[in-house]
């Protein structure tokens, strides 16, 4: 499985209420829910993302609230993966719990710019910027984290496995 | 090499004699919890279950929190979605209206967490059970969902770093100032994954509510749990509110930390976390110039319960808050509450021209009660000053414990009591 898109960059400590604002969490609704996505830190976001589109972060990405709805919006907005240096450990679990891939990569981080074109292959963790001709080794998932996504989440996961 | 106090009750909870750091368990749960704003997901996503039946109907907490009594017609939506579930399912703790409080206050006030549980919440605030000496931790909704169905969750077994605290806090130093000091100290990924364990003799010298707010915000450290050793107070509080039994877990003195720290609680000022992380902190005596706010906030899951309100009405009594300033008082629970009017805190709120609100969420993740208008200021004894957490992306939101944002509405900006001459 891979992702290939056009890469979003942000920086330290991207919180979950900026991915998603509290004042949006009335609705549960995905597709609604993307419409807000990354609003209060990049009001463009939306209006430029594409279907397969990559964010890059550096530290901590998506600390703070453990809603569900942060990777949701995300996902919901087309976006194929995340790539950051560290991830805050809620965002983590239900990223892999609603299938939406992401990578802990500290050197990818550093060395992919917004705008560049990054491919990234979920079986063998390697990070590709098309545009600067670079690659990267990604942590590679444990095998039940395999699992989970490629079940595309943990209820199919359950499901499959009761 | 010996476990933490957190390894061994996740060791005990998985069946297992021994864990270490990194091995990844599945681990039997005693309680489930989530709110208005989770729970709606968590039942979305229970619904594509095959297996559709809840592991255990005592074992899982409702609380409605957030948006309640409803601030619209969406957050009406959702409550009535898990009000639904929770009579379908026999939900033994589902609180509404009436009963509920802030989760993280009214759970153990309720009595449903004790020293020694496994505790998974849909709210990131879960961590705050380890005053008592449990693990508890938030999760997201599906996690939620599929512990309401299994009552098992996975996890990666943390590695810990250890607080060492030594002596008495001074008067207006509360538990608040300690972990925003350590916040500031380490940084709002300082122990991302790890466990935050607090030990020494200094523990005694913090009441149960002091410990609840300290182990409430291990998660702006990006700690997967903080914990408490159980002591006499921990035990006196548990027998108090709690019929369960609990079970006392201590760390192996050979135990390994990833590091150590060594915090005297005599040496500590009233702190506070300037805009827009909790790692911003400065003390008191460190702010130079006048911080002007528009609205004070006192109450929360961080700093909601009765020795807060106590605290600030200490300080608000025979004082009007200054023109200019809204004071919003929110007692986290119905108990709180009416503890509150019985000892006369809320006439001396409301004589002193604070508002006083029914328990919700409401203004600390900007839903309602307190929402922020452009440029405006304010210091807020709840958990999280990201941008545009209280409302306006241009809005400004300080951390502070109780004592200081009773003293600033007062003045009128960021103040100590002793500016009161208290």
């Amino acid at each position: 499985m891979k992702a290939c898109g056009k890469v979003f960059k942000y920086g330290d400590n991207v919180d979950t209420d900026v991915i998603i604002p509290a004042r949006y969490l009335n609705s549960s609704d995905p597709a609604e829910l993307a419409t807000h996505c990354m609003e209060d830190i990049d009001k463009e976001f939306i209006n430029k993302v594409n279907k397969g589109d990559i964010i890059v972060a550096n530290k901590n990405f998506g600390c703070g609230s453990s809603r569900e709805h942060a990777p949701i919006a995300i996902k919901a907005a087309g976006v194929s993966c995340v790539i950051a240096e560290t991830f805050a450990r809620i965002f983590y679990r239900n990223s892999i719990n609603i299938g939406l891939p992401i990578i802990e990569c500290p050197e990818a981080a550093k060395g992919i710019d917004a705008g560049d074109e990054v491919e990234v292959d979920f079986d063998s963790g390697i990070i590709t910027n098309k545009t600067k001709g670079t690659s990267f080794q990604g942590q590679a998932f444990p095998e039940f984290m395999q699992k989970i996504i490629s079940a595309e989440g943990l209820v199919n996961y359950i499901n499959e496995n009761n | 090499m010996g476990m933490t106090m957190t390894q061994k009750i996740l060791a005990a909870h998985a069946g297992l004699d021994k864990v270490e750091a990194g091995q990844l368990i599945e681990a039997e749960l005693d309680l489930v919890l989530g709110n208005d704003i989770t729970s709606p997901v968590a039942i979305h996503e229970m619904d594509k279950m095959s297996k559709k039946d809840v592991f255990s109907k005592d074992k899982i907490a409702l609380v409605m929190d957030h948006f309640i009594p409803n601030k619209d017609i969406k957050s009406a939506e959702h409550c009535k979605c898990v009000r639904e579930f929770a009579c379908k399912h026999d939900i033994t703790n589902y609180f509404d209206v009436g009963q509920m409080g802030i989760e993280h206050a009214l759970l153990p006030e309720k009595g449903l967490t004790v020293a020694g549980d496994v505790i998974i919440g849909a709210d990131s605030h879960t961590c705050t059970y380890g005053a008592l000496g449990a693990f508890s931790t938030g999760v997201g909704s599906t996690d939620m969902a599929a512990g309401m169905v299994t009552g098992k969750a996975w996890f990666k077994v943390p590695s810990a770093i250890k607080f060492n605290l030594i002596g008495k806090p001074s008067k207006w130093v509360s538990g608040k100032d300690v972990i925003l000091h350590i916040i500031g100290m380490i940084g709002v990924d300082g122990a991302l994954y790890r466990s935050m364990e607090f030990v020494g003799e200094g523990v005694g010298n913090l009441s149960m509510d002091d410990r609840f707010t300290i182990a409430n915000m291990a998660i702006e450290a990006g700690g997967k749990n903080g914990i408490f050793p159980v002591d006499d107070k921990a035990i006196a509080y548990m027998e108090e509110h709690s019929k369960r039994p609990y079970k006392v877990y201590e760390a192996d003195e050979d135990a390994v930390y990833d590091e150590e720290y060594t915090i005297d609680l005599s040496k500590l000022e009233p702190t506070i976390a300037f805009p827009h992380l909790p790692e911003n902190t400065k003390t008191i005596s460190e702010i130079t110039e006048d911080v002007v706010v528009d609205q004070s906030v006192i109450g929360s899951c961080t700093n909601g319960r009765i020795d807060d309100l106590r605290c600030a009405a200490e300080i608000l009594k025979d004082r009007k808050v200054a023109k200019g300033v809204r004071c919003i008082v929110i007692p986290a629970t119905q108990a709180i509450y009416l503890q509150a009017m019985e000892e006369g805190l809320l006439k001396i709120f409301i004589e002193a021209g604070a508002v006083v609100s029914t328990p919700t969420c409401g203004p600390c993740l900007g839903g309602y009660m307190g929402i922020l208008a452009e440029g405006e200021r304010c210091i807020s004894t709840t958990n999280r000053n990201f941008v545009g957490r209280m409302g306006h992306v241009k809005s400004e939101v300080y951390l502070a414990s109780p004592a200081i944002a009773a003293a600033s509405a007062i003045t009128g900006k960021i103040s100590a009591p002793s500016e009161l001459g208290l």
